[in-house]
């Protein structure tokens, strides 16, 4: 079997595999964060974490529909409810379960902080303008999610014994996810060559040193860096966690394929 | 109420909500929110009172720094003003070829 | 002045249509009834949260996920607002929700009862918020400024609500065969609780005589639940939806749908606790508050540490 068989060549089929790996990051990230609506840790907070998803879930349909206008599909939701896990192209560190709620800031907070720096760097880059006009649009969101979800890093991190117990204890757990958000394969490699795509692995440094900084500032301590990294989930290869997520998700629209659901 | 089942010995805050409609336009009074300092009720006031884009800027002030008038303060506040009708542009007459044009 | 006198004033402003502010005189009863009937208004809004948020994970388009995601988000941001108002009579928020959680209050007996299907999510917009829509509009003119206020903000953002909901019920409707038969039997059981949203029939509210004196409220639980009842139906009607009412019939007379018996006794019933949902809903709830507790705990040694810190370099 040709295992290059999926990377795709065409200028076109690059575009849309960035979409993807951009937009299933941001739903599948929603996705759990919605998890949290009537249940967060006081009403404020309710809000925030509601705000938050439907900014992630806003941001990845938005991406979908244009990738849906560049292949020729229905809708956005063709890729959020007719795939399957082993075509899902987000990071593992989206799908695990939502946790306890310093496990929801750790995690936002990283993938806010690597969200931001590739963000940046994007919106130099992608000359496709449709496409840099969303990015340019959600970056602003982004850097909310960033200061908030950073405000909490402090407040847990440098609150009492047990906060600062437990966001320790979910960066520890996290950090083994982090691995993939650097690193660059085949696609995208293709696509920095066209102009669609920028060199992830270069983004490893100043989100580490900021990250650094942050747990520093919040009385943590660095999980370390040197140490099993999971990987594959762009290729397909995700945790148990993320099939069930999709079970739930798409059972209904699958059941009844053929109704109005919009 | 049964004691042993509460955590209320940690109540966040009060904070009082201000924004701002639109550029160049008074700060208006919005509610509330609960926020353990000044930075989270910012946060918590966009995110509670701004979901609509209906402020352009916001200012939080905590609840028990707000000193209002009473209402026994209402009668030596405000009816002193009632007889300074020169205060106001109606007590000014204008002339007639003038009121045409505005 | 001696508290007859103040009460005869108090009785003249409410009858001139003025609004009582926090630091007005008012009466202790009215106080009372106030927070109360504001608070209990709050709880019904947060615990409102999750027979919806039972299909924020599972609505059929990203669109409805947002639309759906949205309105659980607003159901929060009304229930501080609410919470917020009636603050300011001089209690504390969380001892209001501890209230509901370990004590007697209650909320809106609504909510007591499952989501099955998603066609349930389109009759609570239609339904409830119509119901809740009917209710807050009368109340965006109480006498109590913080409350009215409180509801005209509710009521701007909520009429979306109701649109999205009704919106997509016709769809199911006139969908395929499975949509209407989700649809229908969504409307079957949730008709008669919505009517018992408007509380007790008029000769068994021991509230509503004082609220409207006061002019709390303008209009009476039967009134309510009559403007409803007719708009409801016309409603049904233009999308082909049934309501499971044998007894209803229009009144040439009066211009008005009569309406079959309300089942007082399930309402009392679940009142008092004993609905399909409400040990559940409770034990979300409680769970979610004393899960929290840490969190709010940590925000506020943080501040804490914080200006020990500012105090000292300053």
């Amino acid at each position: 079997m040709n295992t290059n068989q999926n990377i795709p060549k065409a200028k076109k089929e690059l575009v849309v595999e960035i979409l993807l790996r951009l937009a299933d990051d941001r739903l599948i990230h929603g996705h759990r964060l919605s998890e949290w609506a009537g249940h967060g840790p006081e009403l404020e907070e309710d809000l925030a974490l509601a705000n938050v998803a439907l900014d992630m879930i806003g941001h990845a349909a938005a991406l979908y529909k244009y990738a849906a206008e560049i292949e020729g599909k229905p809708d956005e939701d063709h890729y959020a409810y007719f795939r399957d896990d082993i075509d899902f192209k987000n990071v593992a560190m989206v799908e695990l379960p939502k946790g306890d709620f310093a496990f929801t800031i750790a995690r936002q907070f990283l993938f806010s902080a690597y969200s931001y720096f590739l963000y940046e760097k994007l919106i130099e880059t992608v000359g496709d303008e449709q496409f840099n006009g969303m990015l340019q649009k959600h970056f602003k969101e982004i850097k909310y999610h960033f200061r908030h979800s950073r405000e909490w890093v402090f407040r847990l991190g440098d609150g009492t014994e047990e906060s600062h117990e437990r966001i320790q204890h979910a960066f520890d757990e996290i950090w083994m996810y982090t691995g993939e958000l650097f690193s660059l394969d085949d696609a995208e490699r293709t696509a920095i060559d066209k102009n669609l795509f920028v060199d992830i692995s270069e983004l490893k440094e100043p989100w580490l040193a900021l990250v650094k900084d942050t747990l520093e500032e919040a009385t943590l301590t660095l999980p370390d860096d040197d140490q099993y990294m999971f990987s594959g989930s762009r290729q397909g290869k995700h945790t148990e966690h993320l099939g069930h997520l999709l079970a739930q998700m798409q059972f209904l629209r699958r059941s009844y394929p053929d109704a109005e659901w919009k | 109420m049964s004691a042993d089942h509460s955590n209320n010995n940690v109540e966040w805050p009060l904070w009082e909500v201000f924004y701002q409609p639109g550029n160049g336009k008074p700060f208006e009074h919005a509610g509330s929110v609960h926020a353990p300092d000044a930075e989270m009720a910012l946060q918590n006031a966009r995110d509670t009172y701004a979901r609509r884009n209906e402020g352009i800027a916001i200012w939080v002030v905590p609840s028990s720094q707000i000193t209002a008038s009473t209402p026994e303060d209402v009668g030596p506040f405000f009816d002193p003003a009632n007889d300074k009708a020169y205060r106001h542009p109606q007590f000014y007459s204008t002339p007639r070829a003038v009121k045409k044009r505005t | 002045m001696n508290t007859q006198e103040k009460l005869k004033a108090f009785q003249q402003r409410i009858d001139k249509g003025e609004k009582i502010e926090p630091k007005d005189w008012m009466p202790e009863r009215y106080r009372k009834q106030l927070i109360r009937m504001m608070s209990q208004h709050a709880h019904s809004e947060i615990v409102g949260m999750l027979p919806e948020g039972n299909w924020i994970t599972r609505a059929p388009s990203l669109k409805r996920k947002m639309v759906l995601l949205a309105k659980v988000q607003d159901e929060a941001g009304h229930g501080l607002y609410l919470y917020s108002a009636t603050e300011t009579l001089g209690v504390k928020r969380q001892n209001l929700v501890e209230d509901y959680l370990y004590g007697k209050a209650k909320y809106s007996s609504i909510f007591n009862y499952p989501t099955l299907s998603y066609a349930d999510i389109c009759v609570i917009g239609w339904l409830v918020d119509g119901a809740a829509i009917v209710n807050q509009t009368m109340l965006a003119k109480s006498s109590y400024g913080p409350y009215a206020r409180a509801n005209i903000r509710i009521c701007k953002e909520e009429s979306f609500h109701k649109k999205q909901g009704y919106e997509m019920l016709a769809k199911m409707a006139s969908g395929s065969p499975d949509q209407q038969k989700m649809a229908q039997d969504a409307v079957n059981r949730w008709w008669w609780p919505t009517l018992m949203m408007f509380g007790p029939p008029d000769t068994e509210s021991p509230n509503s005589a004082e609220l409207i004196k006061w002019r709390v409220k303008s209009k009476t639980n039967d009134e309510l639940r009559q403007s409803f009842v007719d708009r409801s139906v016309m409603e049904a009607q233009a999308i082909g939806i049934e309501i499971p009412d044998p007894d209803l019939k229009y009144n040439e007379e009066t211009g008005h749908w009569d309406f079959g018996e309300i089942p007082w006794d399930e309402f009392w019933r679940v009142i008092k606790g004993d609905g399909p949902m409400n040990r559940e809903r409770l034990k979300a709830r409680r769970k979610a508050y004393e899960e929290g507790a840490w969190v709010r705990e940590a925000a506020m040694e943080y501040a804490r540490k914080k200006k020990l810190k500012e105090d000292k370099a300053s």
